[in-house]
């Protein structure tokens, strides 16, 4: 590997880093400030207990076997057999992946808001990244969904449908909070949510460019099409808002930016500039009407997850179907729609997606059942009424009084 | 001795607090509180959910005065915290049984 190219990466690697804990200010914020920690630390756990078992044995089995089409098998556990004599280059993807493997799981976080048992969360986050997002990143990059043909870029389908379709099932299975949908309270500090917000977007560049594996012109593009998007996105659901509701917030500009780094991220490799913007502003408008799904359909997503993630990932994981050219990026996948690729490619995203959400659905109702009947998933209603931070981690957000507190 | 509360708009603080000290009152307690009365909440949307916020940020206050003083200092709270609009709040008197000053332990009209 060049040594720009693995320069690039490896700061790309500390920007995704960064987007976890930017991830929990934008969901912590967005909570009630008696919940805020829980939702810290549902996301700091993810920092905390992935990476270890990534290493072990979560990089083997997602991409041990590069050419694996099912199982990337277990001959790197342990990292063995990855040395230096590469100049670090497989070392940098188990590194790079590995980030990702850390904030697949956080996402889903956002959903189970308020409710969920931390030490079955403690559970259930990493072993849904070794049996959720290890199978279908092998199957999407090197593996059988990507040998047919189907594009993900930097994830769309492999982490945000992934974990889109995962929080709808958690929260089927969890169930509503107490009082939802007729009570409820607005984000306690929406200037976190917007500090977490600005963290994502700039995390988001080594999530997208960072994806090229190269300080190439196809990182460069990724750059352009994760720096539109987002704008463009903002702007729709933004307009979504004033025109709807006669104003529109920091909320609704925050989600919208969000919705459309989602979007782009499958297609930020596979489609120039222009089209970048029309995947961002369409997942701008769609997912601002998506989130209100939930109130229709009865499923308490608390920060929609579901939503943003899911609707937002297949909005763009489809998109690529029609904008996809692999003729400005010298590449020799197939072509959307638009540029005289046929429905080929939009089939395989169909599939590709269709295959992501039936298996990690099923994972993730498999372990949450387990867990359920083992050690229970749920706080008591008590806990959920006076609030879940001091419960699950005797621990309170806002200490701002000036009451003197005595010490055992 | 009386102790006189009154609930008003949180940006008339200190035009309560002049008057109050133009009326020769040198203490008084201020605690931050929500309420409603007459005056309605307002709406705020997130996301497309509308919360009705009901309870709308006000000012207490406290102050205890000599029995002679009441007249004086409820016009003198009343009148400034006056904006003519809804919600400007209330004023009103009790007695104080017991007065104590903690750092000398003067009592009663002594202690005001």
């Amino acid at each position: 590997m060049e040594s720009g190219d693995t320069a690039w990466v490896l700061i790309s690697a500390a920007l995704v880093l960064f987007m976890t804990p930017g991830l929990a200010f934008f969901y912590g914020g967005m909570d009630r400030s008696r919940s805020v920690l829980n939702m810290l630390m549902m996301n700091f756990w993810c920092l905390l207990s992935v990476p270890v078992l990534w290493v072990i044995v979560g990089y083997s089995i997602a991409g041990g076997d590069v050419d694996a089409s099912w199982f990337g098998g277990f001959d790197a556990v342990f990292l063995n057999g990855i040395d230096l004599s590469d100049g670090g280059a497989t070392l940098l993807g188990v590194i790079f992946v590995g980030m990702f493997a850390v904030i697949t799981p956080a996402l889903i976080s956002g959903a189970v808001a308020d409710r969920m048992k931390f030490s079955a969360w403690a559970i259930f986050a990493p072993l849904w990244m070794l049996l959720a997002f290890a199978p279908i990143f092998k199957w999407v990059y090197g593996g059988w969904l990507g040998v047919r043909g189907s594009l993900d870029f930097a994830g769309g389908t492999a982490i945000h449908v992934n974990a889109g379709i995962a929080a709808l099932v958690a929260v089927l299975i969890l169930g509503k909070r107490k009082g939802w949908p007729k009570e409820g309270h607005p984000p306690h500090s929406m200037p976190l949510v917007m500090i977490g917000t600005g963290i994502l977007w700039f995390g988001w560049f080594g999530f997208n460019a960072g994806s090229a594996l190269a300080a190439n012109g196809q990182a460069v593009q990724a750059f352009m099409n994760t720096f539109l998007a987002a704008a463009a996105a903002g702007l729709a659901w933004a307009a979504v808002e004033r025109i709807k509701d006669g104003h529109f917030t920091n909320l609704g500009v925050a989600s919208g930016i969000v919705a459309g780094l989602v979007a782009i991220t499958p297609a930020a490799g596979y489609v120039t500039s222009m089209p970048a913007i029309l995947i961002g502003a369409a997942a701008g408008v769609i997912c601002a009407f998506a989130v209100h799904l939930k109130f229709k359909a009865g499923y308490d997503d608390a920060l929609d997850v579901v939503g943003v993630h899911l609707v937002g990932g297949l909005v763009g994981s489809l998109m690529i179907g029609l904008f996809a050219d692999p003729d400005y990026f010298g590449g020799d996948h197939m072509k959307g729609l638009f540029y005289g690729g046929g429905l080929n490619l939009l089939l395989e995203q169909v599939i590709a997606n269709g295959v992501a959400i039936v298996w990690s659905g099923a994972i993730t109702a498999g372990l949450l059942l387990a867990l359920k009947a083992t050690i229970g998933i749920r706080v008591s209603d008590e806990v959920e009424e006076s609030g879940i931070d001091a419960a699950e981690h005797a621990e309170t957000g806002y200490n701002l009084g000036e009451v003197t507190m005595g010490r055992t | 001795m009386k102790l006189v509360t009154a609930i008003i708009k949180p940006f008339k603080l200190d035009d309560v607090k002049t008057a109050l000290k133009a009326a020769g009152v040198v203490g008084i307690t201020v605690t931050e509180v929500r309420g409603f009365g007459r005056q309605g909440g307002h709406t705020e949307t997130y996301r497309g959910t509308e919360y009705q916020v009901e309870f709308l940020p006000k000012v207490k206050l406290e102050v205890i005065i000599d029995d002679a003083d009441v007249a004086s200092v409820v016009d003198a709270i009343s009148g400034s915290a006056r904006t003519d609009k809804i919600g400007d709040g209330k004023v009103w008197v009790t007695t104080v049984d017991e007065l104590v000053r903690i750092r000398t332990g003067e009592t009663g009209p002594d202690a005001v």
